[in-house]
């Protein structure tokens, strides 16, 4: 599948195998534009981006479907086995991921919509910072699965702590607003909830580049840390 | 005496085959382990069935073919003079890729052997056959028919027959080459769980084109090119993560 790689007997194998990898990374630029619009509708508080970001999922969603369907088909006919069965069952579950993170898009979308209705409590500027974080992480496993580059890999899972220490200072930085002053709760909490779905897509970029490792070394790395 | 690991059945030693002056197998050393079932795959011509054949002497019946290095059954050299090859087949079965029962009654197909080493009791006769077509996973399906002709089975029935045939001899290890390639997908599965069934008690040595089928039924692999073993290992870790690239390229489907 990479460039050095020998062709399969069957062409329309090797066919079948890129589409799935094409698709791939079209899903992927597609919630990596989804996080940045939902960011996007929340920082220049534009509630019509929001709506959009959240009509938008459902073509994320069919794309998922057609993906897995896909890869099942291939399974079923190709019975494939090594690398090509670790490339399958590595897109199945990158395919999961992605889907997850235009989910978790469309979350921060609805949050966003509240909240351009409340007076906003402070510039936002750790949320923007997560966000940048979070879709170059999704944009690097992506490189490192079409690379079949460990190392690039590895690189996002250490990029996961940064999200993590960011997302508890956001708490920390909320909890003092919601102890001053109880009308800020509300938007408190909408915001820790942004928060929270940013980590959660780091979360699905760290399973991509774990399922990247897998696939090229065989190993699963999943419950190890970086 | 002499003693080996009790859990090796079979070693090979530096093994070199030839017929005539072509050279078929090429520096085979490895060990089949005791009550396994190893899997041998690789191309066409790549010398499986010859290997195969060498580990019950069945290439002797073939002219001008040389063995060198050393094959040891149970720590014994196989092809040491004063080895009996009558004796080692019966120890060591085979049952071919397309089924070749004799064209004689089913009962009489399972007697055959047992009889010309010396069994002769009739009552003996029957509960062999009977045994024997049980393991097979055949018996219900002929017990009322045992006088019929073998060739009025179909053919995933003649396998079985000639997997019991060679059970009534009571080996200790069945060679199995390709035995069903020749069968539709129903009596492929009943072989492969007899397979499961029959690794209990025996070592099991198969031969098989279909990659899906030694991965189903066999705990070791061994792949073949060009008459050497280029990787052995667990099946698990040959279907999921070889080492070698041409294992990889073959069982991925990316050969020749
Ligand atoms: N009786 C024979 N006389 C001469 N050469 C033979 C004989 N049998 C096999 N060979 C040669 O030995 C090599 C290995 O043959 P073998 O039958 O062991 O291959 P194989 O791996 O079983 O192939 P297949 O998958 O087609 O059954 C081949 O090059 C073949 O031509
Ligand atoms: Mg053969």
């Amino acid at each position: 599948m990479t460039k050095e790689e020998r062709k399969h007997t069957s062409a329309r194998y090797d066919q079948e195998l890129a589409e799935i990898k094409e698709k791939l990374i079209y899903l992927g630029a597609l919630t990596e534009k989804a996080i940045e619009k939902s960011i996007q509708s929340l920082l220049g508080r534009d509630s019509d981006l929001a709506r959009a970001v959240i009509t938008e999922d459902n073509q994320i969603d069919l794309l998922d479907v057609e993906i897995e369907e896909k890869c099942i088909r291939l399974l079923a006919l190709r019975q494939p086995a090594a690398r090509d069965l670790r490339f399958i069952t590595t897109a199945i579950k990158i395919n999961g991921h992605l889907e997850r993170i235009g989910d978790m898009a469309a979350n921060i979308a609805e949050k966003a919509i509240l909240l351009n209705e409340m007076p906003q409590l402070k510039p936002y500027i750790d949320i923007p910072r997560m966000a940048e974080i979070a879709r170059g992480m999704i944009r690097n496993s992506l490189d490192a699965f079409v690379q079949e580059d460990i190392d690039v890999a590895n690189k996002v899972r250490i990029e996961d702590e940064k999200i993590d220490q960011l997302n508890d200072q956001i708490f920390r930085e909320l909890l003092t607003f919601m102890l001053e002053d109880p009308r800020k709760i509300h938007a408190s909490l909408l915001i820790m909830q942004v928060s929270k779905s940013l980590e959660r897509i780091s979360d699905h970029a760290e399973g991509i580049a774990d399922m990247v490792i897998y696939m090229v070394t065989g190993k699963i790395v999943r419950h190890e840390a970086p | 005496m002499v003693t080996t690991a009790n859990n090796i059945i079979f070693e090979l030693k530096q093994v070199n085959f030839f017929y005539g002056s072509t050279q078929a197998l090429t520096d085979i050393s490895m060990d089949f382990e005791k009550n396994r079932v190893t899997a041998l795959i690789g191309p066409s011509g790549c010398g499986k069935s010859t290997l195969l054949r060498l580990l019950n002497r069945m290439n002797d019946l073939i002219d001008g073919t040389r063995v060198e290095g050393e094959i040891l059954f149970e720590g014994r050299n196989i092809y040491n003079a004063d080895n009996d090859p009558v004796e080692i087949r019966r120890r060591i079965g085979m049952v071919f890729q397309k089924p070749n029962p004799f064209p004689k009654s089913i009962f009489n197909n399972i007697t055959y052997g047992p009889r010309l080493t010396g069994t002769r009791n009739r009552a003996d006769l029957e509960l062999l056959v009977e045994q024997s077509l049980k393991q097979a996973v055949l018996w219900d399906e002929v017990k009322d028919i045992l006088n019929k002709s073998a060739m009025t089975l179909s053919g995933g029935q003649q396998q079985r027959l000639c997997i019991a045939r060679a059970l009534a001899m009571k080996p200790d290890v069945l060679l199995m080459d390709e035995p069903t390639s020749a069968l539709d997908p129903i009596s492929t599965a009943k072989i492969e769980d007899l397979i499961e069934e029959l690794k209990k008690n025996y070592t099991i040595i198969i031969v098989t084109h279909n990659m899906q089928q030694a991965a189903r039924v066999s705990e070791m692999t061994g792949f073949f090119y060009l008459g050497r073993l280029i990787e052995y290992a667990l099946t698990t870790d040959i279907f999921t993560n070889p080492q070698v690239k041409q294992t990889e390229d073959y069982i991925t489907g990316r050969f020749g």
